[in-house]
């Protein structure tokens, strides 16, 4: 273990190590605490110039209670209604490509794969016309449809090179003997494989769930209602209505965060297997 | 394309269709992927750039209402237009500065790699940024630099430091946004380091440590060797992400103050979907530059990746 494990070491470097710890952190998070302690003040607190004293009272209940009642709710809905397909989706159509190119050798497998890969890198901006006119030419401009079709095609790529190499991991003799009871081939993507599946399965979805749910550029490519929009892109249509009420503007970040967070925390082992495949051999 | 590699006994056996089968099912299992990834992905960049071509606003259909103008556009970009160089010094910067997240999430990792009571708790927190959105650490941030009422200033006042308005100034504003795209950043780098930590062979670093090498010798000679995979993934995200940012300037600065922290993802956008107006094509022709930009490195990924699968082949 690198570096020294701190147990080896005198009490009181083992002591000052735990106390500094919780500092550190205190520092490293400071951007975010400040805007959930912005998000329980009064908005007095700020027309008299107190941002970072005690508050005058506490307004947590009434501050988010009021983002509540604005359009917040419905573009959370919003996210959510994106976000859920597209998980479904992208993780299906992945599950059958990675499949593909995991178990079978023909020619052009490592071309196809290599598409993918490359789609899954080039920039949005190249993207951006073509597939706004496409969705305005199938009349799902402004749908949650259209952002969700794109999105599934999109993550299709990264989601590819993720299962491939997955199930280039599994044991392939499990394939073979399969083959040669004369199991048909879809049965064997069915029965066999995709069970094996599970856990990378778990670690996209979680994955997929939170760069979705933080897209903002294609939110605002391809939707510009309140009915349609995500939260990305609806926070700042409810900032340019609450201009200038920081609390607000506070409570209503913190509860836009809070899906994805939650989402990590809870699963968390998944989401860190699923973010580092491959960072080790 | 209908040879297979499974036991040849068994082929001589297998009638027709039962060899076809395994020639044929991974394409139908590929055909809904592909369709999605050409239409969606392979195709757009193509017409992307058939489109840099034209003059075109954007209504009614190219053929119709675009102007075929040839090269005039990319003419245009590299002689006489000055936010097109700014947006690519920005991009520069947006590179060379992002990479520090790497080095900042090694440390970051090496300073958490340890066990004691609540450390799970803590690599947790101190990953957390990395899951909430660019938006949300874009106005994080923003009302963190804020002149006015910033936790930066308060603190830098502490110390009887006048306020600086970083994103008010066309010098700083850019490395403020910077700073603030380093933060998730550098989690996501700390996190991928911390795999790589857990697996790095404790022989080895025993072995170096009989040898009497410690500390920074150590880091440098036995344990950074053994991070690679996690280097190299740090790196092409870190790349990556510097090349996409789009959300962060668009949410704090819109790219000014004066147009200065624009970088070529939200020219683009800018020329092409703003109230600053549609002009498609030019939009497309930026949208070009950016992806060329984007390709050597694209080729040199897949490149290295080509390498290892050429090592691991079976």
């Amino acid at each position: 273990m690198f570096p020294k494990p701190i147990e080896k070491s005198s009490r009181r470097v083992q002591i000052g190590y735990q106390m500094v710890l919780p500092v550190v952190m205190l520092l490293w998070l400071a951007p975010l605490l400040a805007v959930a302690a912005f998000s329980i003040r009064p908005g007095v607190d700020f027309t008299v110039g107190n941002y970072w004293g005690l508050p005058s009272s506490f307004e947590f209940l009434a501050n988010y209670g009021q983002v509540f009642n604005s359009s917040m709710p419905q573009y959370i809905l919003n996210s959510f209604v994106i976000t859920v397909p597209t998980v479904i989706g992208a993780v299906a159509l992945s599950c059958m490509t990675g499949f593909a190119l995991g178990v079978y050798r023909f020619k052009g497998n490592l071309l196809i794969f290599f598409m993918f890969i490359a789609g899954n890198f080039i920039p949005f901006q190249i993207l951006m016309v073509p597939v706004r006119d496409l969705t305005l030419d199938m009349g799902l401009y402004n749908t949650k449809t259209g952002l969700i079709l794109f999105h599934v095609a999109f993550q299709t790529g990264f989601c590819t090179l993720f299962m491939r190499n997955f199930i280039r991991a599994l044991p392939f003799e499990l394939i073979e003997a399969a083959r040669v009871e004369g199991i048909a081939e879809w049965r064997i993507f069915w029965y066999i494989v995709l069970p094996l599946m599970k856990p990378a399965i778990a670690a996209l979805s979680v994955l997929i769930f939170t760069f979705i749910w933080n897209d903002y550029f294609w939110a605002i490519v391809l939707t510009t209602g309140e009915n349609a929009q995500p939260v990305t892109a609806g926070i700042t249509s409810f900032n340019a209505q609450f201009r200038a009420m920081y609390h607000l503007m506070s409570a209503g970040s913190i509860i836009a965060a809070l899906p994805p967070v939650a989402m990590f925390f809870l699963m968390q082992k998944h989401f860190i297997a699923g973010l580092t495949l491959g960072a080790v051999k | 394309m209908a040879t297979t590699t499974p036991n040849k006994q068994q082929m001589t056996q297998q009638s027709w269709y039962k060899r076809n089968e395994i020639a044929v099912t991974p394409w139908l299992f590929l055909i809904p992927g592909i369709a999605m990834f050409m239409l969606y992905v392979i195709l757009p960049v193509f017409q992307s750039f058939y489109l840099s071509l034209f003059e075109w606003n954007g209504l009614g259909s190219l053929a119709d209402n675009g102007e075929y103008v040839g090269l005039e556009h990319y003419q245009k970009l590299f002689s006489n237009d000055r936010a097109f160089n700014i947006s690519l010094w920005n991009n520069l910067k947006w590179l060379i500065f992002y990479l520090l997240a790497i080095p900042a999430g090694l440390m970051v990792a090496l300073f958490l790699n340890q066990k004691v009571f609540g450390i799970r708790l803590y690599k947790s927190l101190f990953f957390f940024p990395f899951v909430i959105s660019q938006i949300v650490v874009g106005l994080v941030f923003t009302w963190f630099y804020d002149p006015q009422f910033g936790l930066s200033n308060w603190l830098i006042g502490l110390v009887g430091i006048p306020p600086i308005n970083i994103l008010g100034n066309p010098t700083t504003a850019t490395y403020g946004i910077i700073a603030a795209g380093l933060w998730p950043q550098t989690a996501y780098c700390m996190i991928l380091y911390l795999t790589g930590l857990n697996a790095v062979d404790p022989e080895q670093v025993e072995a170096a440590r009989l040898d009497g090498a410690k500390g920074r010798k150590m880091l440098w000679y036995i344990i950074i060797p053994q991070l690679k995979p996690a280097t190299f993934i740090a790196f092409v995200v870190t790349i990556i992400g510097a090349l996409r940012s789009f959300d962060l300037i668009s949410i704090m600065t819109n790219g000014g103050p004066f147009g200065s922290t624009r970088v070529l993802s939200f020219y683009m956008f800018e020329k092409s979907l703003s109230e600053y107006g549609f002009r498609m094509g030019y939009g497309a022709a930026i949208a070009v530059v950016l992806f060329l930009i984007m390709l050597v490195f694209i080729a040199y990924f897949l490149w290295s990746m080509y390498q290892d699968e050429k090592a691991a082949k079976h």
